[in-house]
C-alpha cells in the first residue's frame, strides 16, 4: 500500500472525462435526495448544492475547469434538447394558456422590462463597472440568449453565464417565501413569475412544486428570452 | 433485434433534430433567437397538431425535464473561473442578484395575478 500506485491511479482518474461526468451525476443524485428529504425546501436548491459539491472537489484537487468540462460537457449539451422538450408541457396545458393570454402577455412586458431595467440601475447604483452592468443586464433569461445579448452590448459572455445561473438559483430560492408572504396562491402567476425572473432553474423549481406552475414557468422562460433579446440592447443604450 | 428502436431514443433524436432545424433557421434567417427556443416553438406547433407525435415524445420529454436542474451544473461550476472578478465586484453583484430578482418576481406575479383574477374570476377557486 505505498503512495505511488494510488497517486498514479489518481493521475489516471483525474484526467478521465468519465470521472468528472460521474462526479457531477453522483453529486446531483445526492443533492436531489437531500432536497427531497427537506420536502423541496427552497433553500435546499439542488443546482446550488451540486455546484458547491463539485466546486469543492475541483478546488481541493487543484483541477482546472477545462479538465472538468471535458467530462461535464456531455451533460451541458443536453440543455438544448431539454429546452425543445419544454414544448411538451406547454402543449399539454395549451387550453389553460389560451384562457390566460391577456394576463400572460401583460405580465411578460412588465416583468421583462423590470428584469433588465432594475438590473442595470441597481448595478450602476452600487458602483458596478461598465463590463459588469452589460454582463448582468440579460441575467433573467436562459444562458444562450443572455450570452448573445451580453456580447452585443459589451459584456463578458462567460461572466454572464455565471450571473445567469446565480440569478436562477436566487429566483428559485426566493419565489416560494415571497409568494407566500404576498398571499399569491395562483399557481399560474407563481410559475410565470419564476420562469420569467429565473429562466430554466426557476422552471425546474416550478416543475418540482406544481405541474401548472411548471407549464407557465416554461412559457415565461421562452417568451422572456425573445423579449429580452430585443429589449436589453435598447435599455442598455439608453442608460 | 427488435424491429422498432427503443422509444426513448427516437424522441431524443427528434429533439436534437428540432434543435438543429431551429439553429439553421436562426443562422440562415438572421433571427436573434437561439436555435433551441425556435425548436421549442416548432415542437409545440407540431405536437399540438399531431396527437401521435405528442404521445411519442411525451415520456422522454418528461424524463429529461424531471432532471432539468442537473443540466445547469456544468455551466454553474464555471463560477470558479471568475472568482477574482466576482470578489472585486461582490457588492453590486449581490445587490443586483437579490434586489433585481425580487423586483422582477414581484412585478410579474402581481401583474399576472391582478389581471387573471379580473378576467378569469370563476376559476379563481380551483387554485390550491
Amino acid at each position: 500500500m505505498s503512495g505511488a500506485p494510488a497517486a498514479s491511479f489518481w493521475v489516471y482518474l483525474s484526467t478521465s472525462p468519465l470521472f468528472w461526468l460521474g462526479l457531477t451525476l453522483g453529486a446531483y443524485v445526492a443533492a436531489d435526495a437531500a432536497s427531497a428529504r427537506t420536502g423541496r425546501h427552497p433553500v435546499a436548491n439542488p443546482v446550488l448544492i451540486t455546484i458547491a459539491l463539485v466546486g469543492t472537489v475541483l478546488l481541493g484537487t487543484g483541477t482546472d475547469y477545462a479538465t472538468y468540462f471535458a467530462g461535464a460537457q456531455f451533460i451541458h449539451v443536453l440543455l438544448g434538447p431539454a429546452t425543445v422538450a419544454l414544448a411538451i408541457p406547454i402543449v399539454r396545458y395549451r387550453a389553460e394558456i389560451r384562457r390566460n393570454l391577456v394576463p400572460l402577455l401583460a405580465a411578460l412586458m412588465v416583468g421583462s422590462t423590470t428584469g433588465v431595467l432594475s438590473a442595470v440601475v441597481i448595478a450602476k447604483a452600487f458602483g458596478g463597472s461598465a463590463t459588469l452592468i452589460a454582463s448582468v443586464a440579460p441575467k433573467s433569461v436562459t444562458a444562450p440568449i443572455a450570452m448573445g445579448v451580453a456580447r452585443e452590448i459589451g459584456g463578458l459572455p462567460e461572466l454572464t453565464a455565471v450571473l445567469v445561473i446565480a440569478t436562477g438559483i436566487t429566483g428559485a430560492v426566493l419565489v416560494t417565501p415571497l409568494m407566500n408572504l404576498l398571499r399569491i396562491r395562483d399557481w399560474r402567476a407563481r410559475g410565470f413569475a419564476v420562469g420569467l425572473a429565473a429562466h430554466g432553474i426557476g422552471t425546474a423549481r416550478a416543475l418540482q412544486v406544481n405541474p401548472v406552475a411548471g407549464v407557465f414557468a416554461a412559457l415565461a422562460m421562452g417568451l422572456n428570452g425573445l423579449v429580452t433579446a430585443i429589449l436589453a440592447p435598447i435599455i442598455a443604450r439608453m442608460i | 433485434m427488435p424491429l422498432r428502436s427503443p422509444s426513448v431514443l427516437r424522441p431524443l433524436v427528434l429533439l436534437i433534430l428540432l434543435q438543429f432545424i431551429g439553429e439553421a433557421l436562426a443562422r440562415l434567417g438572421g433571427i436573434p433567437i437561439p436555435g433551441p427556443v425556435i425548436g421549442l416553438a416548432l415542437l409545440a406547433l407540431a405536437a399540438g397538431m399531431v396527437p401521435r407525435l405528442f404521445s411519442e415524445v411525451e415520456a422522454t420529454a418528461d424524463t429529461i425535464l424531471r432532471h432539468l436542474s442537473l443540466l445547469f451544473v456544468p455551466a454553474g461550476v464555471g463560477v470558479l473561473q471568475h472568482l477574482g472578478l466576482i470578489r472585486r465586484e461582490a457588492l453590486p453583484i449581490v445587490a443586483v442578484l437579490l434586489l433585481s430578482t425580487l423586483l422582477t418576481l414581484l412585478a410579474t406575479a402581481l401583474t399576472f395575478a391582478w389581471l387573471a383574477r379580473d378576467e378569469d374570476a370563476p376559476r379563481g377557486s380551483d387554485e390550491p
